[in-house]
């Protein structure tokens, strides 16, 4: 069979497994009330008076994934090993990165599905004013993309453990690092640090989701942002595959 | 079907599976006995190609499990240890799943649905949830999993364990009923299983294979093998014991006095021969004879005495 079947399959299965338990819709639910309740009520949307998500909306996802994002992932490849389906899934005529492939985009369908779910917020600025509705798309695209950078993240960190709240741990304490590092009280710090070297904070500074998802709010498509994220995804979900080979060898 | 050639597995400086070598023919039902921690496991791991072997190879149907593992993949059906299913599915959904993965499609996913859920009577818990599931039907659903695209290999890593009799024996029949057509390997622990069910039995012990032959074979290399049973009435234990003693086939003779009865066992110099039961025959003529039978061999005895004591122990609390 041809990998995008299989890929399909193993997609399809995880996706009916988020939404046979309620931990999906707990999810989802919390992400919304979050969501909701920092744009109207820290965000300050209705006293900025200006017609965009920006500063009131999209500015918070960072911070929300950085919990929501790895409580999605850290099942993926953890219970796989403690259960010990694992080894039926790798016994199965699939390659290994069909099935990382699967599970991950899986996950990251259902990140995008609660996103989608925000539109309430994009009705009511229309409502109320007349936004630039390419910017909030372009957010909502960056916004995404750096969920799914943040779910690659937790599969390594799911792939190393067996215990799904080891794998929580770890992958919050990474993601924060990558928001940190784009963080303006942090660049302030590490520039009064380092006197000549603003290389250097610029470097750390490449690292942080934050820098990278400004473009995307402000509504700029920057080919490197989005290179950025997906070679985030693409390096995670390779070690991840690395991981479980070595688990397999020794 | 199978060809396992100087298979190996390290662990840091264990040596799980140790050089191994055998191969299995469709028709055939090999047994895979030993301790735990013997290798057996770890074997059927490198065989389904879930563990890469330290060094050795393994093919199924011509195909190396290491360099092209789909299509070798594609001929296995594993029930792997502990019968793993995912929880968070019904039995159905699972099955489906598993349907999906090895290609099949619409109708042919269908009746592939039908049967396996007819073989392993799974119908009645077909929409429950696979953890709310008892060890037993687990364990079917998990069986049924590895037999969904009636695979010519079948490796089963003790399929009957956790069942109950009447389970356990629906199982054995039907292992060896596929066991006509395909090439089949299954580790157990219950050594009446190996007769029942095996075609040819291979017995490991610390990742080596102790003894290989069909379960006949292996239980003639046991002293009980052609050892003569009989029970006398209102003979001396001391008499029976010395006339017995100077047969000439006999080995040794143990002997018990149960009130006014003698319970005495002659064993054979060579297994298995036949002429002993003869040479007894005509010994008894004096005594009153209430029973009288040649063992066939036991396998248990075989077992214990081939692998380690220490670590056979544990293996029949079963």
């Amino acid at each position: 069979m041809n990998p995008f079947g299989n890929i399909k399959t193993i997609a399809k299965r995880e996706l009916r497994a988020y939404f046979s338990s309620p931990v999906a819709y707990v999810f989802i639910v919390i992400f919304l009330l979050l969501n909701g309740f920092f744009t109207f009520m820290v965000g300050g949307f209705f006293e900025r008076g200006e017609a965009s998500l920006t500063g009131s909306f999209f500015m918070w996802h960072p911070w929300f994934y950085l919990f929501l994002v790895p409580a999605v992932g850290m099942k993926l490849w953890a219970d796989e090993r403690r259960v010990g389906t694992l080894e039926l899934l790798l016994t199965m005529p699939i390659a290994p990165w069909e099935a990382i492939a699967g599970k991950f985009i899986a996950s990251w369908l259902f990140l995008g599905l609660a996103l989608l779910l925000t539109f309430p917020v994009v009705l009511t600025v229309n409502y109320l004013g007349s936004p630039d509705n390419g910017v909030i798309f372009t957010a909502y695209v960056g916004s995404w993309l750096m969920a799914g950078a943040y779910l690659a993240v937790s599969c390594i960190t799911s792939a190393i453990t067996r215990s799904q709240v080891v794998s929580f741990i770890i992958s919050v304490v990474a993601c924060l690092f990558l928001i940190l590092a784009g963080f303006p009280p942090v660049i302030n710090l590490l520039q009064g640090l380092t006197h000549n070297g603003q290389w250097l904070v610029e470097l750390i500074t490449s690292f942080s989701v934050i820098t990278h998802f400004d473009g995307f709010q402000k509504g700029v498509l920057d080919s490197r942002d989005v290179l950025f994220f997906l070679s985030v995804i693409g390096f995670s979900l390779f070690t991840t595959s690395v991981i479980l080979r070595t688990h397999r060898t020794s | 079907m199978i060809k396992v050639e100087r298979l190996k597995k390290t662990f840091g400086t264990k040596h799980a599976v140790d050089d191994i070598s055998f191969s299995v023919e469709r028709g055939e039902v090999l047994g895979f006995l030993g301790p735990n921690g013997a290798g057996k496991s770890t074997t059927m791991r490198m065989i389904t190609g879930f563990l890469p072997p330290t060094s050795g190879t393994v093919k199924v149907g011509g195909f190396d499990i290491t360099t092209q593992p789909i299509p070798a993949k594609k001929l296995m059906g594993y029930l792997p240890e502990n019968a793993p299913a995912y929880t968070d599915m019904t039995v159905h959904g699972f099955l489906d799943f598993t349907a999906e993965i090895r290609g099949l499609r619409n109708e042919a996913k269908k009746a592939a649905l039908n049967r396996v859920v007819e073989l392993c009577f799974l119908k009645s818990v077909l929409h429950q949830n696979v953890d709310t599931l008892s060890k037993g039907y687990r364990h079917r659903t998990c069986f049924a999993q590895s037999i969904i695209h009636d695979p010519d290999v079948l490796i089963l890593d003790e399929p009957t364990d956790g069942l109950d009799p009447n389970q356990k024996h629906e199982i054995r029949q039907l292992i060896r009923k596929m066991g006509e057509t395909k090439a089949i390997i299954f580790s157990t622990h219950i050594l009446e299983e190996v007769a029942a069910v095996c075609t040819r039995a291979i017995i490991i012990d610390q990742g080596k294979i102790v003894a290989n032959g069909t379960p006949e074979e292996l239980r003639r290399k046991s002293e009980w093998a052609g050892a003569v049973s009989l029970r006398l009435i209102g003979a001396d234990k001391a008499v029976v014991v010395d006339q017995l003693g100077r047969l000439r086939s006999a080995k040794r003779v143990t002997a018990e006095a149960q009130g006014s009865r003698v319970l005495a066992t002659v064993f054979p110099r060579t297994a298995g021969d036949s002429q002993l039961t003869r040479e007894v025959l005509e010994a008894t003529n004096g005594w009153q004879v209430e029973e009288l039978r040649t063992e066939e061999g036991r396998l248990d005895e075989v077992f214990r005495t081939i692998t380690l004591p220490d670590t056979a122990g544990k293996e029949f609390k079963s």
